[in-house]
């Protein structure tokens, strides 16, 4: 229960608001984040869930991947920078309109997941040939070299995870967003775009991992606190730790890198079959394809699902999963208490056989049985923004 | 009566040969929400130091270590509803079991109230 020396980690340009609300600082993704403040975990996850929370996460690896010799032809320039990209990823970021994101995964020869991240195509003409790529913190060094690698003198990369990365999530965010920069509350879900702010330039996007309608704003450093700041003015604004991130993101079953994923686990097996891109599939022109077409024609090992256990025990990582006659079928990789369902749910990779829904498992926790029920993902349904067509 | 601390941050409250067990403030603190608790067996007898109870925060479980060596006598039945009494009331309504001394000079050991805040400090 001692308390974890912060010292010799990285800061953000948001430690010292972190420090002086009372966060909990601990180290993550060799970061010294808060994991809590003083109102705790399950205040700020309902919060959340109910107006908007603001989370700091500038540990995560923001960057620019820019052309090196534009044509000055938009379209030509963004095909020119995709096709850099792309050998690396199982995504379709050729065919990004402009202003959008993808959600996509980088991969190894073997199929096997070496992060998962965002990659978004400027809205701007002006900015063509530049992808805004966003990686997460505890691989974002090895990313980066993997991506400059694969841009080969043909574009070079600039790490912007000096910046201020907040996000603000919740189903009064837009509100929020609307009285800070009225034009970004109008973009479309899995959308960004750079805004003139009294913060200076912000890049904003619709997107977050909670679940729920919201932004992710990168902010100039010295402009990060000031923002950070004006935002919790507004009484529908609190701030939020990573603890909460972490309850947020398993309700919405969304993966955790390093827990859900790892460099043994595809796509496939992941569930997140709309990562891997139809024409990218055919072609089998990324790392691993092989292997992904085969688990996507349906020969596939284990899936990961949800769990929701009964009692209130909570089932985390590392738990195994068991058959009746007590023979491991899996385990749990990630796991925790819910506050929106007040039940312990987890995520794991079972056989498909075994991974229907309603199918009964037990996960052993110090050397106890605990029962439960294999249900859909996610466990709280997703309140993303959808434009009215 | 007199309360007695461990490094571990368990605290116990004598009264005679009796001692009650709980967490305490600074302890409940650091976990954070508590949503689970594991109380021992009535009856159980545990030596000093051993593994007596678990905490279970969102975030994460914690062993609760027995301060003392002892028989189970009681268990606060009241945390299986509501374990979030240990947050809101550690040494009152959130204690965990109490337990029958085997051997009170164990308590030598344990620190008083004012060596603990220092060890807290």
């Amino acid at each position: 229960m001692a308390d974890v020396p912060v010292q010799d980690l990285r800061i953000t340009p948001l430690t010292e608001r972190h420090q002086a609300l009372g966060g909990r600082m601990v180290p993550f993704g060799g970061y010294a984040m808060p994991v809590q403040y003083p109102s705790g975990i399950i205040a700020e996850h309902k919060w959340t869930r109910e107006h908007a929370g603001l989370f700091d996460v500038s540990h995560m690896g923001p960057s620019f991947v820019s052309l090196r010799d534009k044509s000055g032809d938009p379209e030509a320039d963004h095909q020119a920078i995709a096709a850099l990209l792309e050998p690396l990823v199982c995504g379709d970021i050729q065919g990004l309109k402009p202003g959008q994101i993808r959600y996509t995964l980088l991969l190894n020869e073997a199929g096997g997941t070496l992060d998962d991240l965002m990659v978004a195509r400027p809205r701007d003409p002006d900015w063509a040939g530049t992808l805004y790529v966003v990686v997460n913190a505890g691989t974002k060094d090895a990313d980066f070299v993997r991506i400059a690698a694969a841009a080969s003198g043909k574009a070079t990369l600039n790490r912007a995870d000096n910046c201020g990365l907040l996000a603000l999530q919740g189903p009064e965010a837009v509100d929020v967003m609307r009285g800070l920069v009225p034009a970004a509350a109008d973009l479309g879900f899995m959308a960004y775009g750079s805004f003139a702010s009294d913060f200076n330039t912000l890049v904003i996007s619709r997107s977050g991992y909670t679940g729920e309608d919201g932004f992710e704003i990168l902010v100039e450093p010295d402009h990060a606190a000031a923002l950070w700041d004006r935002l919790l003015t507004d009484e529908r604004v609190k701030p939020v730790g990573l603890g909460a991130r972490d309850s947020l993101r398993l309700e919405a079953g969304l993966p955790l890198y390093g827990h859900d994923l790892d460099e043994t686990v595809s796509p496939i097996e992941a569930g997140l079959n709309f990562a891997v891109s139809r024409r990218r599939r055919e072609a089998g022109d990324f790392p691993g394809a092989a292997r992904i077409a085969r688990e996507h024609g349906g020969d596939l090992r284990r899936v990961r699902v949800g769990i929701q256990f009964d009692g209130r025990l909570p089932v985390r990582e590392g738990a195994r999963l068991v058959d009746d006659s007590g023979c491991e079928m899996g385990h749990v990789t990630s796991g925790g208490f819910s506050p929106t369902l007040s039940a312990p749910i987890a995520m794991g990779f079972l056989p498909p056989g075994d991974a229907y829904e309603g199918a009964r498992v037990t996960a052993i926790v110090r050397d106890k049985p605990i029962e439960g029920t294999v249900v859909k993902l996610p466990f709280v349904p997703h309140r993303y923004f959808r434009k009215p067509s | 009566m007199t309360t007695k601390f461990t490094k571990d941050h368990e605290y116990i409250r004598l009264e005679g040969n009796t001692g009650t067990v709980g967490i305490t403030s600074y302890a409940q603190e650091q976990l954070g929400d508590i949503v689970f608790v594991e109380l021992p067996a009535v009856g159980h007898k545990f030596k000093q130091g051993d593994e007596a109870a678990v905490v279970e925060s969102v975030k994460a479980a914690s062993e609760i270590y027995a301060p003392v060596s002892g028989t189970v006598l009681a268990v606060n039945e009241a945390l299986n509803g509501d374990p979030g009494l240990i947050n809101q009331d550690p040494d009152g309504g959130g204690w965990m079991f109490t337990i029958r001394l085997d051997a009170p000079e164990e308590l030598e050991a344990l620190m008083d109230a004012a060596a603990y805040a220092q060890h807290t400090a």
